[in-house]
């Protein structure tokens, strides 16, 4: 059987854990074999109607008053508690923070290699699998040996769509055994802060800087522009290495993914690091001085001008528009 | 404060990558070679750890003899001394890597040389594992948060705080303790010129790992094909912006 750790959020499973939990369904489509999901903390309320859609035959449930908040190896005992029950072939995760994390902790306790990133796994009597490297500007190929295989999903890599055939989930609730070093590294409190560029990762619109804003004054353009089209405001790397705009505001491998409707790229030179944040938008108009720039060639649309006369005049007309 | 700081050396690339011919290495001839963005941070996390309480910092690194190029950028910005456990770990698994580095940490605490704090960077920029850090603490049976942005040393041990979904996440540890840092709460300095004066002159122990290499299982790497550019210049300047804001119409972003 293939076990998938899936991660909830209030409104029940998080978008990339059903692409896990999708993609577990095409692995099990090959081997023949039942798709388990393990649920850690909290409530599993909304999200056995989502794992039913997708197939799951069992949701583990494992609860326990200290799984409410966070600890890593304690969420990996969890796991390891089901791993070690039930022997799957394959333990999926989200590549996601917690996900990465979660399953590296299980890697390290069972001595079996880690694969983050895939966006695809060839299951057979030599498994192989492929993953994103360099953000996804390139690909490794490579061969996963022994069970279990234990395998972290790149984000976006498949559309998540219901299954053929909906379940109805058993949920098993068991309560792990924890030990005392599980919970030295745990989530004493949760201060209130920039946070992790949650809004920017959910917005429809971002409208985003790079070096050609010039310096840290000179955002009122861009910041006016997503207001009109309610967006929120992206940067790049450089941006906030100049200490031109806050660091939760960035996109690329090392910032926030982001996968808007529209993504408008000003000044943004489109650097492999930028791209892997921004490749998921739906629409990307970028405005450039430089017609020749890598994300004047990945964009949808581009306008060739300096955004300081661009951008305002975009603004100036958007505003005629929309005023009665 | 005993500070170590792993480190990785990855090629510069920030274009289109390009790979050797075997199809099994990035091909850096044309880009170089640099410290991965995460462990930039986490150099100058410990360089501002020791310049706050004391005590000496230590970077790194597992590879060929050419990783000491990164190891002296790290020597210039004010770590103090460097570790090269020497081998070509370009076929080496996540896990001996971490295997090789715990070995380095417990062979030295054998000789009286024990470290508080050991850094890595959250994931590499190249292969983007997500769990040396993990795999060493796992070893050494130390606690280990990862994805940390600041960190403050205190009475009882290290505060540590990282993004997560519901806010700034605050993790509080004693000592011995592994924290994989993040790109984004402190900018790394600049080297000044006594700074590089100083990184050559800088001791570097080299060791030679005795472990058995597991092997990343590695086939080949492959760079997606290149899509064709189908971009629309929608117009030049100022003039454009009607054209633009007839998009945002279009793709239904404008109320009246």
């Amino acid at each position: 059987m293939i076990l998938v750790l899936i991660e909830t959020a209030p409104a029940g499973a998080t978008p990339l854990s059903l692409e896990a939990v999708h993609f577990a369904r095409d692995v099990a489509a090959k081997i023949g074999s039942p798709v388990h999901a393990l649920a850690i903390g909290g409530e599993v309320g909304d999200t056995v109607a989502q794992l039913a859609e997708q197939g799951v035959e069992v949701i583990h449930h494992a609860t326990s008053e200290v799984l409410d908040d966070y600890a890593a190896a304690a969420w990996a005992s969890a796991l390891e508690d089901r791993v070690t029950l039930l022997q799957p072939q394959f333990v999926l995760a989200a590549a996601s923070a917690r996900g990465n994390e979660i399953l590296a902790h299980l890697a390290a306790r069972l001595d079996r290699p880690m694969a983050t990133n895939c966006v695809t796994i060839e299951p057979g009597s030599e498994i192989t699998a492929t993953r994103q490297i360099w953000g996804g500007a390139a690909l490794e190929e490579l061969r996963l040996d022994g069970s279990p295989v234990l395998v972290t999903m790149a984000s976006h890599a498949v559309a998540v769509e219901p299954a053929a055939v909906a379940s109805s989930p058993e949920v098993v609730t068991f309560t792990p055994a924890l030990r005392d070093s599980d919970l030295v590294a745990r989530v004493v409190r949760v201060e209130a802060g920039e946070g992790g560029g949650s809004d920017l990762a959910a917005a429809r619109v971002v409208v985003g800087g790079g070096r050609g804003v010039g310096g840290a004054d000179s955002f009122d353009g861009l910041l006016e522009l997503a207001a009109l089209l309610g967006g929120t405001l992206g940067v790049s790397r450089v941006v906030t290495s100049q200490g031109w705009r806050p660091h939760h505001e960035q996109v690329g491998q090392t910032g926030t993914r982001i996968a808007p409707d529209l993504y408008v790229a000003c000044g943004i030179s489109g650097a492999i690091q930028h791209m892997a944040g921004c490749q998921s938008a739906k629409t990307i108009l970028a405005i450039n001085t430089d017609a020749g720039a890598p994300m004047v060639a990945k964009a949808d649309y581009a306008i060739i001008g300096n955004l300081h006369e661009v951008v305002p005049a975009i603004n100036a007309e958007l505003r005629r528009r929309t005023t009665p | 404060m005993n500070i170590l700081v792993s480190i990785k050396r990855v090629p510069g690339a920030s274009g289109r990558i390009t790979l050797t011919d075997d199809a099994q290495a990035v091909d850096a001839r044309h880009v170089g070679y640099t410290l991965s963005p995460h462990e930039e941070c986490a150099v100058e996390l410990a360089v501002q750890t020791v310049e706050a309480h004391g005590g000496a910092a230590t970077v790194l690194s597992v590879g060929i003899e050419d990783v000491i190029d990164q190891m002296r950028d790290a020597l210039s910005v004010g770590i103090g001394s460097g570790i090269l456990v020497e081998t070509d770990a370009s076929t080496w698994a996540p896990g001996d890597v971490a295997h090789a580095i715990a070995d380095v940490v417990t062979t030295h605490e054998a000789t009286g040389q024990s470290y508080d704090l050991l850094l890595f960077g959250n994931e590499a920029a190249d292969t983007g594992d997500f769990q040396v850090g993990i795999a060493v603490a796992h070893r050494l049976g130390l606690p280990c948060v990862t994805g940390v942005k600041a960190f403050e040393v205190t009475a009882s041990g290290v505060t540590a705080r990282r993004d997560g979904p519901d806010g700034v996440e605050v993790f509080e540890l004693t000592l011995p303790a592994v924290l994989t840092v993040r790109d984004g709460a402190v900018i790394p300095r600049y080297p000044s010129v006594p700074g590089r004066i100083k990184a050559k002159r800088a001791p570097i122990e080299r060791l030679t790992p005795s472990i058995t290499p597991v092997g990343n299982g590695r086939i080949r790497l492959t760079v997606p094909p290149e899509v064709p550019s189908t971009v629309e210049v929608l117009g030049q300047g100022a003039d454009a912006a009607a054209a633009a804001v007839d998009l945002f119409e279009r793709l239904g972003l404008v109320t009246r």
